[in-house]
């Protein structure tokens, strides 16, 4: 659906259900460069299940207008308004990568509003490597090749989609290079490189949390994922095996099913 | 700092599988099943609501046949793909997802004679029209699009005459007007052309030919680029708006790069139900796997073959793009870099009359209605894949009555030659009876 935040068209995807203000609201936020699309194999179960969705395209991704915004902090400031634009009083947040620094953050920052956390590929830090910040940047396609690459586990690299017929490479290569790559992965890259304030907003927090890592995940290891969950207070983690940074694609049974546990207990929709 | 994703050779051997956890099995198992178990009442509901990916019946969706999808998906920098159970299959689908009733398709005239008859004949029972256009008429193309025209469809290299259509251009005539081009690469393969880095959305194959190559199965596909934007304009509302038959699903929306795929799949493979065996399926990756070497040596052998053929004093010229007097010798170039394919077109001295006593009398080279096989195939396309055009659509389509069409196999071409030459010279002693 389409709504308006700050003056700015917004597009989030509601899977597949109308929007409801009387079920309890989760919101997925992506990683860098990224769109709702990510999220198609997790939001419909919950749009199906007594919840209201919104996958969220960033401003300046996929179908929202505007242009990205350019650091973490404005996208968990941006988030809030979200939640005020469809008029909740409050969410659960669930974040992907970059998403995850967002999600935090805001949580951090909106503490009376955000219900449960969840984080998937996350870390405190995502320092970029230069050479892939810079071809970023420059709107270079090997920054996508790249970004491919390092976000995909053996089975990603493989094949094997969930989805019949998919091809995770090349789809995920075509989401990110939906828009100009220097407006919104060359933005997104400079936005995490920049934010320094992950482990004190972990720190701050004081809800029920999720993490879901992956023991493939070159973009965000395993052991940046642990540090971060282990500065939040009785955060609940699972480690998915022969898994990359893609979770949410590449093992979205799995994603599903611990996500589905941990929402349906810790925030219910009854 | 190079990525290490995997290379095309290794993706045909790959792609889409990774050895079986149960079994351990290392070759791609046939799911010969129709279909498969739910967990539970909610696994059920949740695979029908496309809340999850997996299988439900296998006119939908086959575990086996969705290895060779990925595999060719991947092969072609495609994002998604559907396998069907025939290349005729696969075009049929690709533009029953595009067009309705009342829309308009914009084709080059030089396609293989089945699809011509498809949007010649048959498509107008279903409401839908098409403007034939010379391969080589790159503006013809422009100037036949209508307010109702939803795709530009064509073959590379044009079935039987090897005119090249100019992909790039008419890429950027089809993306001007906000409809997406659709390329039969079944001559090429990915190994020859990658259709989706000149510009084309939507490809599809006859894989029963070159990319399986044994001649054993049939089976298409229809891969997606995930470039074109549907939501552009208001030409494709069964793709862009609510669709009923999935609780009011937009594909476009929900699915982006890979929607027309979902929808193909979600729709037409529901409704139509032209599957692929997985038995076929299973057949055609054993083809895939040596796709590279194969091609490789098609290509060598044809242009040799070309070389052989211009200069045989029975035959009156020669159609291929690596011939220099080609017409297309330059484009072929640019987009066939690593080989012009196999296929050539030529004429015989004597006309429909030698060229039917040249095929009635080579020995190696099979004379039938296929072309990308392993082996040699020859026929006369005006008495059999196009018999049902008359002289005009002929002309029009690029053939004449002399006209051979030759798919070179990988055989040892000085037996391929030698086959040759006793088919022109019963060519020849016929010609002498007749002028006697």
């Amino acid at each position: 659906m389409k709504f308006q935040v700050n003056n700015e068209e917004v597009f989030a995807s509601t899977g597949g259900r109308p929007f409801d203000t009387n079920k309890p609201l989760i919101i997925f936020i992506h990683g860098s460069g990224l769109t709702h699309m990510c999220w198609v194999l997790q939001t419909r179960y919950f749009a199906f299940h007594g919840y209201s969705v919104l996958a969220l395209d960033l401003p300046g991704h996929g179908l929202s207008g505007g242009k990205s915004l350019t650091s973490i902090e404005d996208m968990a400031d941006w988030i809030n308004d979200v939640i005020d634009s469809v008029g909740y009083k409050e969410a659960s947040l669930v974040g992907h990568s970059q998403g995850c620094l967002v999600a935090m953050e805001c949580t951090s920052r909106y503490s009376n509003k955000i219900k449960t956390l969840s984080l998937m590929g996350g870390a405190g830090a995502i320092p970029m490597n230069p050479e892939l910040l810079s071809l970023a940047e420059n709107s270079d396609a090997k920054a996508v090749d790249l970004m491919m690459d390092f976000a995909h586990g053996p089975s990603g690299h493989f094949g094997g989609h969930p989805v019949p017929g998919l091809y995770h490479l090349n789809t995920g290569s075509m989401l990110v290079q939906s828009k100009e790559i220097k407006d919104t992965l060359g933005v997104d890259f400079r936005a995490c490189e920049n934010y320094t304030n992950g482990y004190e907003a972990a720190k701050k927090l004081d809800l029920p949390t999720l993490s879901i890592l992956a023991d493939k995940d070159r973009m965000c290891r395993l052991k940046d994922g642990q540090k971060l969950a282990d500065y939040i207070k009785g955060s609940e983690v699972h480690i998915i095996q022969n898994c990359g940074h893609m979770m949410l694609l590449e093992e979205a049974d799995q994603t599903l099913a611990i996500l589905k546990k941990f929402i349906l207990e810790k925030y219910p929709n009854n | 700092m190079d990525p290490k994703t995997y290379k095309f050779d290794t993706l045909s051997l790959h792609a889409g599988y990774q050895p079986d956890k149960n079994s351990g099995a290392r070759q791609v198992p046939i799911y010969q099943t129709t279909s498969y178990l739910f967990d539970d009442v909610d696994h059920a509901a949740a695979l029908f609501n496309l809340e999850r990916g997996g299988h439900i019946y296998s006119r939908i969706s086959n575990p086996t046949v969705s290895v060779l999808e990925e595999r060719v998906a991947a092969l072609e920098g495609g994002t998604a793909a559907i396998a069907t159970s025939s290349g005729m299959a696969a075009i049929f689908l690709a533009i029953m997802t595009l067009c309705e009733s009342g829309d308009h398709i914009v084709a080059s005239s030089q396609v293989y004679g089945g699809t011509a008859n498809l949007l010649r004949l048959t498509l107008p029972k279903f409401g839908i029209k098409t403007t034939f256009v010379k391969p080589r008429d790159t503006q013809g193309f422009k100037k036949a699009i209508q307010e109702n025209t939803k795709c530009i469809f064509g073959e590379l290299l044009g079935n039987p005459g090897n005119e090249l259509m100019n992909m790039p251009e008419v890429a950027d005539i089809a993306h001007d007007a906000g409809i997406p081009l659709i390329i039969d690469s079944t001559y090429q393969t990915p190994y020859l052309c990658k259709p989706f880095d000149f510009g084309a959305d939507i490809v599809v194959h006859s894989l029963t030919k070159w990319m399986a190559g044994h001649g054993s199965s049939m089976a298409g596909i229809i891969v997606e680029g995930g470039k074109f934007n549907w939501m552009q304009n208001d030409k494709f509302p069964s793709l862009t708006k609510e669709y009923e038959g999935y609780h009011g699903l937009s594909f476009a929306e929900e699915f982006g790069p890979v929607a027309f795929t979902m929808k193909a799949r979600a729709e037409g493979m529901r409704d139509f139900g032209p599957c692929l065996s997985p038995q076929n399926a299973w057949n055609v990756m054993q083809g895939i796997e040596t796709l590279s070497v194969r091609m490789e040596k098609h290509c060598a052998n044809a242009e040799k073959m070309v070389e052989f053929l211009l200069g045989n004093e029975s035959v009156a010229w020669v159609s291929h793009p690596s011939a220099p007097d080609h017409p297309d010798y330059e484009l072929a170039k640019k987009i066939l870099p690593k080989g012009r394919g196999s296929m050539i077109a030529f004429g015989i001295k004597g006309g429909k009359e030698a060229g039917t006593t040249f095929i009635n009398n080579v020995k190696l080279a099979s004379h039938l209605a296929n072309v990308g096989d392993t082996r040699t195939l020859v026929i006369h396309p005006a008495s059999a894949t196009h018999s049902q055009m008359d002289e005009e659509t002929l002309k029009f389509a690029g053939l004449s009555q002399d006209m051979i069409r030759l798919s070179v196999g990988i055989e040892d071409i000085e037996d391929i030659k030698n086959d040759f030459e006793d088919g022109f010279r019963a060519a020849k002693k016929l010609k002498l009876v007749v002028n006697k």
